[in-house]
């Protein structure tokens, strides 16, 4: 039981303290691939504790709930990247909530940035709330779909068991996956708010969209935020190794050895996956907003046909 | 018996309050004493049906000597209408609480007062209604009371094209329903329920049933395409009123259809009953909240969205159809148990947002949501309250609206069990739109919220609103809690519910609280799936004020107040914020060119003009232009034609009468 407890709260602290080095590896590889030199790879850690120290700026007429939000919406982030299984499988509070419901707290994390993002009242504010919101709603169906390929194959909804069936069942290579794998690319790129859906670094006007939904924001509250931006890549890259790449995760019953592989397979996959999304952002232009449609709908399409897919072949 | 004869007794109170607020002049006192004692009776009756849900003994059975000869009036109290009766008294007792506050402000008292208990009562006999002829009966004093309820403010013309398209509904939505009940009861006409369910009937009649049923209950909950009276008609009540229209009478329809297909007709329930259920209830879903964000106006928003939730519910009861026809224990308790507790959510939260859409309209006289603005800062209080609401309706954790819409998608993601192959294709399509729909309502209540509550008032109107009395914010503070209590204690509603699916699909939900989690929600095995909304909450609430804590001891809690960045071009002027159209302008053109044929037509001056420019923004309503409209020239050109008939003489129109009579004894001739 207390070796649990200990699991559950090394869980909880690494996805926190590795998100910002998540996000200086994508800037650093980024910048190596545009040739340039950027930044050192801890540079988001320097970033987070300037911004922490400064005074949070305000507007005049910004409510309690501007205040709130930024805590709200990073422990809602939080609590559903500390509920996927990253380097071992049987974590203890794997009960509090299945696929549905972590996919859920993200959702409870976005109403709450978009309302922070009217707070005060200026034009982009608002269209930044209004784009996320419209990405989020083509995006949630895919994912749903996701979920339901997924929960058909290994008939279950809890992650961990999810993350362990695939690690030790020989499950093949199902055409079914490879369609939630491309799907899932999908929806991540556009729950992240990355190219070609959007774009983390830029802050001109007409190409934001989470940007400019917390464009207000300064100091301390800016510092969570930004942490609740990375926390939530750390959690798509986690799911992603959850349900595609979980060899060397620990089962639930292996010793502490077993633990630090599968912590060092999973800082290792992180990376990896850091890479690929920096040289993914690098090959691709950005879409006009109203393209993001017919991508997202991509994603939808290949989840219902991966859905189909494993009908037919189960119907063989 | 006593909980029975309890509500009978509650429901002739309230007729006689009713009555009595005919009579007297009413002044304040009056009028707070009679949604008081409204809302005093509710709560007993309340208690009494809490109490018999888990008082698990046989249904308890009344027969009064009046109404149709060798019928009488049955009335029975089990455990599917002790449900409704919680649904319909709790939310009566809120709106009664808040109109003790909210209803001194009416305009001509007397055009409410005495309906509203009378609504009340109706709402209650309907539930426990145990023959056709009673249940019919007490179905059209609900709407006739509702229709007056509606018609209360009944010099603006919108109120009166609300109300006529409403009274025309349903009559149409009764007819449907008398036809149901002469088909179930058959030519011998055993009226009272019990003959019903024992009747055996020719093969056709299941699908005439099923189209009646839901054209009958689907008019009054609002199933698309016979939703166009709600979004007229529940809005124009006063605010109270429209909540119980929404948040109650809904129910009271989809009482009707639960025990038509799954009680009356339930020996004959097959599985492709299920089909036109899931279909009408996931179109329903989607469009409903599709035309939830094109709306401007407040109260139509809710209205709306309650097509929307009405949606949701059939989806559950359509998945709890195909479950239990295919004898799946299992999924059909945990569908069924999906849509009832959907059925009780909704009752909580659209009850909490058209009170709190009434306090907004009352602060500042305005339901245009793109007249108000920045309420947060004056009705802090209904804000707050208001918030929690759309949280929940949004079907986000912690809140109880994901509670019911999670154990729906644990249901559909069973579907693989279902034996049929349309099923098993089309549950998951269903499953896409049931998404699709959460996270549209999502978009549509931060637009909600955020354009009403947040940002910089956009009139003097709401620059100088002003927060609400203390009984208004009492109602909505306990809807509010509740909306937060089953959302983090599920299996508290959860194991209530298992005597109404015992009664309907035979199976309950595995007994909750074993295992590890105390508190958690499974619905078929903890190895398949779990939720505890009280972990999550705990989880969160620390995760949240520690790191807040954290900051503010070890970091920075300096805070310097200043104008808007905006991106360094704040302007003064509270035009420039987004406004409701312009929120959803995205939606709109990524669904609704589509299905509501949206267009945009721009009115540029050209260069050097300095006349003002123009977007008009042209949606056509799919119910009106494809069924409506048509339907309703029709009928005008068949009047018109049967016109001459008006100006017979009077030999003309006995032959006529003495040629129907020939006629209709030809075909009684023929078809014996």
């Amino acid at each position: 039981m207390i070796a649990d407890i200990i699991l559950q709260g090394v869980q909880m602290s690494i996805v926190l303290l590795i998100a910002p080095l998540l996000t200086g590896v994508i800037r650093k590889v980024k910048a190596r691939l545009l040739r340039r030199r950027g930044a050192s790879v801890i540079q988001p850690y320097y970033d987070l504790w300037r911004l922490l120290h400064k005074e949070a700026l305000m507007a005049e007429n910004a409510s309690w709930l501007y205040r709130v939000v930024p805590y709200a919406a990073f422990a809602a982030v939080w609590v559903a990247a500390a509920l996927v299984p990253t380097f071992a499988a049987g974590l203890l509070f794997n009960w509090a909530a299945d696929l549905l419901a972590i996919v859920a707290l993200l959702g409870t994390a976005r109403f709450a940035l978009a309302l922070a993002g009217m707070d005060v009242g200026t034009g982009f504010g608002g269209i930044g709330s209004s784009r996320e919101m419209m990405i989020a709603s083509l995006a949630e169906p895919a994912m749903l779909m996701i979920i339901f390929t997924v929960a058909l194959l290994a008939q279950t909804t809890q992650l961990s068991i999810i993350a362990y069936y695939i690690a030790t069942t020989p499950i093949g290579l199902r055409v079914s996956l490879g369609l939630i794998l491309v799907a899932l690319v999908i929806v991540s790129l556009a729950e992240n708010a990355r190219i070609p859906v959007d774009n983390p670094s830029t802050h001109l006007e007409l190409t934001m969209v989470h940007e400019a939904m917390v464009l207000e924001y300064s100091g301390r509250h800016l510092a969570i935020i930004e942490l609740t931006a990375s926390l939530k890549l750390v959690f798509y890259m986690s799911l992603f190794v959850c349900i595609f790449a979980p060899f060397g995760i620990a089962s639930p019953a292996s010793s502490m050895g077993g633990n630090v592989i599968g912590m060092m397979a999973y800082l290792g996959k992180l990376m990896i996956g850091g890479v690929l999304l920096a040289v993914g952002e690098t090959m691709v232009a950005k879409m006009r907003v109203f393209r993001v449609a017919e991508f997202l709908g991509g994603a939808l399409v290949l989840g219902l046909l991966a859905t189909v897919l494993l009908f037919v072949s189960r119907g063989m | 018996m006593n909980y029975l004869l309890s509500v009978m007794g509650g429901a002739a109170l309230l007729f006689s309050l009713g009555i009595a607020a005919c009579a007297v002049r009413p002044n304040r006192e009056w009028i707070r004493f009679v949604y008081g004692l409204s809302a005093v009776i509710s709560v007993v009756l309340l208690v009494g049906a809490v109490l018999a849900l888990f008082s698990s003994g046989v249904p308890s059975k009344v027969v009064l000597p009046i109404g149709l000869p060798w019928v009488g009036s049955h009335f029975r109290l089990d455990a599917l209408s002790a449900f409704f009766l919680i649904v319909v008294n709790l939310g009566s007792a809120a709106a009664g609480l808040y109109a003790m506050g909210y209803g001194i402000h009416e305009m001509q008292p007397r055009r409410v007062l005495p309906f509203f208990p009378a609504f009340l009562a109706a709402m209650n006999l309907v539930v426990i209604a145990d023959d056709a002829f009673t249940f019919l009966v007490f179905w059209e004093v609900m709407s006739l009371t509702s229709w007056a309820l509606v018609m209360s403010n009944h010099r603006d013309p919108e109120t009166a094209k609300a109300g006529f398209l409403y009274f025309i509904m349903a009559g149409f939505g009764a007819f449907m329903l008398l036809f149901a009940f002469g088909i179930l009861a058959g030519a011998d006409g055993g009226y009272a329920f019990d003959a019903i369910r024992e009747h055996d009937r020719p093969l056709w009649a299941g699908a005439a049933i099923l189209t009646l049923a839901l054209l009958g209950a689907g008019s009054k909950a609002g199933l698309f395409p016979l939703h166009v009276w709600l979004p007229l008609a529940h809005p124009a009540a006063p605010s109270h009123v429209s909540a119980l229209l929404s948040g109650v009478m809904t129910k009271v329809a989809v009482y009707g259809f639960i025990r038509i297909i799954f009680d009356l007709a339930g020996s004959e329930l097959v599985w492709w009953w299920s089909i036109p259920i899931l279909i009408v209830g996931g179109i329903t879903a989607a469009i409903g909240i599709l035309y939830a964000l094109m709306q401007d106006d407040l109260k139509r928003l809710l209205a709306y969205s309650s097509v929307e939730n009405i949606g949701i519910i059939f989806i559950g009861l359509g998945l709890a159809a195909a479950f239990h026809a295919n004898r799946l224990e299992a999924g059909a308790a945990v569908a069924m148990t999906a849509a009832l507790l959907h059925v009780f959510n909704h009752s909580l939260f659209k009850n909490l947002l058209f009170l709190g859409a009434g306090a907004v309209l009352h602060a500042t006289g305005e339901r245009n949501l793109d007249c108000l603005g920045g309420l947060i800062h004056k009705m802090p209080v209904t804000a707050f309250l208001f918030l929690v609401g759309s949280i929940a309706i949004s079907a986000l954790p912690p809140f109880n609206g994901f509670v019911s819409e999670w154990l729906i998608f644990q249901s559909i993601l069973v579907s693989p069990e279902l034996p049929q192959a349309v099923l098993t294709f089309l549950v998951p399509a269903i499953g896409a739109l049931l998404a699709l729909s959460a996270a549209l309502a999502a978009t549509c209540f931060v637009k909600a919220f955020g354009i009403a509550f947040l940002g910089r008032p956009r009139t003097p109107q709401a620059e100088t609103a002003h927060e609400t009395d203390g009984y208004s914010l009492a109602a909505m503070g306990i809807l509010a809690f509740l909306c937060l209590v089953f959302g983090v204690l599920p299996t508290l509603a959860v194991t209530s519910m298992g005597p109404v699916t015992q009664e309907l699909v035979f199976a309950v939900l595995p007994a909750q609280g074993g295992g590890p989690a105390p508190l958690a929600l499974i619905p078929f095995s903890s190895a398949k799936s779990s939720y505890d909304g009280f972990t999550i909450m705990a989880f969160l609430l620390t995760a949240g004020s520690f790191t807040a804590w954290f900051i503010h001891r070890f970091a920075s809690r300096a805070v310097r107040r200043g104008p808007a960045w905006d991106c360094g071009t704040p302007a003064d002027s509270t035009a420039g914020q987004y406004t409701s159209g312009g929120f959803s302008q995205p939606i709109r053109r990524v669904f609704c060119s589509v299905v509501f044929r949206a267009r945009e037509e721009v009115d540029m001056p050209a260069p050097g003009d300095v006349g003002a420019a123009r977007i008009k923004i042209i949606i056509t309503d799919p119910a009106w232009a494809l069924i409506f409209t048509p339907v309703a020239s029709l009928l005008e050109r068949i009047s018109n034609r049967l016109n001459f008939l008006q100006f017979l003489t009077i030999r003309r129109y006995l032959s006529l009468m003495f040629a129907a009579l020939i006629t209709l004894l030809i075909v009684v001739v023929i078809w014996r």
